[in-house]
């Protein structure tokens, strides 16, 4: 439909199309410049002249980082984590959505599981009760305490549920009528349909485990357990302890000191960390407004 | 109900049957079972003066002593003020800002800008605070940051965003409706092209311009999506954002910037003062039920919604 517009609608439209994009600048600037900080020279930083393009451009900062067993080891943990936790999600979400999406007349313990698990949206222990949980169960300090205790990521499931509920029954009935057991139904019928779906928790949970913190600034005590957002919010919030603490510092790094400060060196870590979630976002944009208006709007 | 009775004759054990399902489940059922109505159980830390190595039901009952101790509390009443005026402009700001930029998208007519401007604004809902936090404290830094260069430079003295209490809920409701705008929009985004085009071309015929198009088609035609969001959203009253406050709080604001979440933090881990700690949560969470309980309500209400 092409319609054709007045002067005072053209006017609009160039001013609504400068407008937005200065929008969308201001959501992108702040990403820019502390990429450029970690880009730049530890002079130049310092002098303040840096602002979206790197002053005596310099990889300093990333050596000095990738050389830090901090860092290092942290990046590892986090790998580690979000490897076991997103699987451990899916595996969940699957084997836990797929019952809840039969009628009742094929598995009566439906509704009152379902609650069971919608319940714990509702209402829960809070942090301490959920702090005691972890250490009762022997998980303190062990990567398996940034796993289990969210192994099932009850909305995802939902969604996952809702979809499976929506899919014709049909499908299913033929197989039945074969002979075939849930199990199977499941992973020949139910399973490659609902892979949009499931790509989409996949997503919901690496983005969740990626950029999770708070559970390993809790749970773990050795700080080279921390995974990196953990890590990072020790260094964040407290920026010269990262180089006041010199066991962290071999004598390479030393003198590595002289060429990087404590902004270019977090600017460079900062940027580091969120290189997985650059990597798939472009699927993210793709599937994460498909599961939101699953999730929302419901089928 | 043809589904059922072809179920039936096939299969003559119907517990056989479901067994697999059962199976399926329990992993599911016996972790959550642990952390999550494990953890609910472990609520009645706060009725006791708790001690750890007691354990949960050897430590001495002394009622609600501890809820005593937090109303005590000097800051308590300035910490519940804190957290319900930041939720409640960050509630506000979260529905006014998306819903606008929604709606000022919807004009572009080039597909390939607005697939730019969407790239760029759904940027920061997919990160963490820790680094939102790392960037702005470097970016809101009154010396060397540039957001204060930029303010000096138009002649004006950049306050300490986030250092001074004045300053530092704005701030916190500010950054927190940058991060989440644009994905936040997605969902009217979703409306507005849900909308029969039909009616647009029926209201071009009767000479309607479009400001008028939008105040009587496009804005009655997401109404429904506004009021389901507004309505779920009451339910976070009483989250003031944990993530983000914690990362960029320092004891100088705590006047205006700690929150309830906060306090159960410092009050729980740091000082471990388990049992005042877990009082603090457990008057969040039984606030926070009813509110979310209402809310649902009201989404089933007026929109038809439900989670399940």
């Amino acid at each position: 439909m092409k319609v054709k517009k007045s002067l005072p609608g053209r006017i609009f439209s160039v001013a609504n199309s400068i407008f937005l994009l200065m929008v969308a600048f201001i959501c992108i600037l702040p990403f820019i410049n502390v990429l450029a900080i970690s880009f730049s020279s530890k002079i130049a930083v310092t002098s303040g002249e840096v602002v979206f393009w790197p002053v005596g451009f310099t990889v300093n900062a990333y050596e000095f980082i990738t050389k830090s067993s901090a860092f290092t080891t942290a990046l590892g943990v986090s790998l580690r984590r979000t490897i076991l936790g997103v699987a451990v999600n899916v595996m969940l979400i699957v084997m836990t959505a797929y019952p809840l999406s039969k009628p009742v007349s094929q598995f009566r313990g439906r509704n009152a599981l379902s609650w069971y698990f919608v319940l714990t949206i509702l209402f829960s222990g809070g942090l301490i009760p959920s702090y005691m949980m972890v250490r009762y169960t022997g998980l303190m300090d062990k990567l398996w305490a940034l796993v289990i205790p969210g192994a099932l990521p009850v909305f995802s499931m939902l969604v996952v549920m809702n979809y499976m509920r929506s899919l014709p029954a049909e499908l299913e009935e033929a197989a039945y009528m074969d002979g075939a057991t849930h199990i199977r139904s499941l992973i020949h019928i139910v399973l490659p349909i609902s892979t949009p779906t499931i790509a989409t928790v996949t997503l919901f949970s690496f983005v969740g485990h990626w950029n999770s913190w708070f559970d390993g600034l809790i749970y773990m005590n050795a700080t080279d357990h921390y995974p990196l957002q953990s890590y990072l919010q020790t260094v964040v919030t407290n920026p010269e302890q990262f180089f006041r603490s010199t066991s962290n510092l071999n004598s390479e790094l030393m003198t590595m000191l002289a060429l990087v400060n404590s902004r270019t060196a977090n600017a460079a870590q900062l940027f580091l960390a969120t290189v997985p979630i650059l990597a798939v976002y472009p699927f993210l944009q793709k599937y994460f407004t498909a599961g939101l208006v699953l999730g929302s709007v419901k089928g | 109900m043809a589904k059922s009775s072809a179920v039936a004759a096939k299969g003559g054990n119907r517990m056989m049957r479901e067994l697999p399902l059962y199976l399926l489940v329990l992993p599911a059922v016996v972790i959550v079972g642990i952390y999550s109505y494990g953890a609910m159980v472990g609520i009645v830390i706060a009725f006791q003066k708790f001690i750890p190595t007691k354990g949960l039901f050897g430590s001495e009952w002394i009622g609600f002593g501890n809820f005593k101790t937090l109303l005590a509390l000097p800051n308590f009443g300035g910490v519940i003020r804190n957290t319900i005026l930041i939720s409640v402009f960050k509630i506000i700001g979260g529905i006014i800002v998306p819903v606008s930029f929604a709606l000022l998208l919807n004009e572009i007519g080039n597909k390939f800008f607005k697939r730019i401007l969407q790239t760029m604004v759904y940027l920061p809902n997919f990160m963490s605070w820790v680094i939102l936090s790392g960037i702005f404290i470097d970016i809101l830094s009154p010396s060397n940051g540039i957001v204060g260069k930029f303010i000096s430079f138009l002649g004006f003295k950049a306050p300490f965003f986030i250092g001074d209490p004045k300053w530092f809920p704005a701030a916190m409701i500010f950054t927190d409706i940058w991060k989440g705008f644009g994905f936040g929009s997605v969902i009217y985004l979703a409306a507005l092209t849900s909308i029969d085009p039909t009616l647009y071309e029926s209201a071009v015929m009767d000479g309607a311009n479009r400001l008028k198009q939008t105040i009587h088609i496009t804005l009655p035609g997401i109404t429904s999506t506004i009021i389901l969001m507004s309505v779920l959203s009451m339910a976070n009253i009483l989250n003031g954002g944990f993530e983000q406050i914690f990362n960029m709080y320092s004891p100088s604001v705590y006047p205006t910037g700690d929150i309830l979440d906060t306090l159960v933090y410092r009050l729980g881990i740091q000082q471990t003062k388990y049992a005042v700690s877990t009082a603090a949560g457990l008057i969040k969470s039984g606030v926070s039920l009813v509110f979310i309980l209402a809310s649902y309500k009201m989404a089933d209400i007026f929109a038809g919604y439900r989670i399940f």
